[in-house]
C-alpha cells in the first residue's frame, strides 16, 4: 500500500549555523569545521564522550541527528528495526582518508592510527547514529556528485512501500576541509504524524534543502 | 615513575581524544578497559601504537597485552622495565 510520506522534521548544519525546522538555534561565525562542531556540541549540552573520538563526518551527522531527533520520541513510536538511516554525500570519507594517508606516507614513520583508520568509510556515521539511538533498521550511505532530491524521492518510498521501514532519518552530510553541510530529514508516513512540515516530494525536498 | 605516570595520562588523553577528561581524573591503578575509562578495542590498538611510536616498545602476545594495558601503572611499569632510551 502506498502511503504518502512527509518530512516531519529537518535539521541543517552549514555555514556556521544550526537550523532546526526552519528556526535558527545556534550560530558561531568565523569558526572552522572542527571549532563549529565542538561549539555546537557544547551549546546543545550533548553528553556523549565518544563524540570527541569521531571524525568530522561522523560528528556532523551525529550532531545533526541529535538535534533533529530531540523530542521526537521515534524510539517509542517505532521499533528499532523499523527505523532506517539513509544518508549521502559527495566526498565520501575523504577527510579521514587524507588523515590516514598522512600516517602511512613515510616508510620511516609508518604508524597507521587505528582510530583514524576506522573512519575511512562514510557509512561509519550511520553506525554512530545507530549506536547512540539504539536503531538497527535499514542503513545505506550513497556517494553522489551533489544533493539529489530526485534520488531521495524515488528511493525512500521503495523502502516504505516494500515494508522495510516505518520511519527514516534521511539526507545529506558532507565534509571536505572547511566546507561542511548537513541537511537531514525525518521521514514518516503522513498517517503517523500531524501532517508534517512538507510532503516528501522532489520540489518540497529541494525547497527545504535550500532554505536558509 | 610518578613523572612517567603523569606523562602517560596526558598522552592517553591526547591519543584517545578523551577531551572531557583531565589527568587528575584518571586513577592510575584502575582498569583502563570496561570499567575505569571504558576504553574499547580500537583504543587498545591506539595504545599499542603509542607504546611503539613514543617508546619503541612492542607487545608480543595477547596475554602480555592484557597485562600491560591493564592500567596506567602497568603501562608505566612495562615502559620502565623495557625502555632502553
Amino acid at each position: 500500500m502506498n502511503d504518502q510520506l512527509v518530512i516531519s522534521g529537518f535539521c541543517t548544519l552549514r555555514q556556521h549555523r544550526v537550523v532546526h525546522n526552519g528556526k535558527l538555534l545556534f550560530e558561531d561565525p568565523g569558526s572552522n569545521t572542527v571549532e563549529f562542531l565542538t561549539a555546537a556540541y557544547n551549546h546543545f549540552r550533548i553528553s556523549y564522550p565518544k563524540f570527541h573520538k569521531m571524525d568530522q563526518l561522523a560528528k556532523l551527522g551525529f550532531l545533526t541527528t541529535e538535534i533533529l531527533l530531540k523530542d521526537t520520541d521515534i524510539n517509542s513510536r517505532y521499533k528499532a528495526d523499523r527505523i532506517g538511516i539513509i544518508l549521502a554525500n559527495s566526498s565520501s570519507s575523504l577527510e579521514s582518508d587524507r588523515n590516514h594517508q598522512k600516517t602511512i606516507a613515510s616508510r620511516d614513520n609508518y604508524f597507521p592510527s587505528p582510530s583514524v583508520f576506522v573512519y575511512t568509510l562514510p557509512n561509519v556515521v550511520i553506525g554512530e547514529i545507530c549506536i547512540k539511538n539504539k536503531i538497527n533498521g535499514e542503513g545505506n550511505f550513497f556517494v553522489m556528485e551533489r544533493f539529489d532530491p530526485l534520488f531521495f524521492a524515488n528511493y525512500l518510498p521503495q523502502l516504505f512501500n516494500n515494508d522495510i521501514v516505518d520511519c527514516s532519518i534521511t539526507g545529506w552530510t558532507e565534509v571536505n576541509g572547511n566546507d561542511y553541510e548537513s541537511v537531514i530529514f525525518l521521514i514518516e508516513k503522513k498517517k503517523h504524524t500531524d501532517g508534517g512540515i512538507a510532503n516528501f516530494t522532489v520540489s518540497e525536498i529541494e525547497s527545504v534543502y535550500i532554505r536558509k | 615513575m610518578e613523572q612517567l605516570v603523569q606523562k602517560l595520562k596526558e598522552e592517553i588523553i591526547t591519543v584517545l581524544n578523551l577531551s572531557e577528561m583531565k589527568p587528575e581524573n584518571i586513577d592510575e591503578k584502575a582498569p583502563l578497559f570496561i570499567d575505569g575509562l571504558g576504553l574499547d578495542s580500537i583504543d587498545a590498538l591506539e595504545l599499542t601504537v603509542l607504546l611503539e611510536k613514543k617508546y619503541g616498545l612492542k607487545i608480543n602476545t595477547p596475554e602480555e597485552g592484557k597485562k600491560v594495558l591493564y592500567s596506567v601503572n602497568s603501562l608505566a611499569q612495562f615502559i620502565r622495565e623495557n625502555n632502553k632510551g
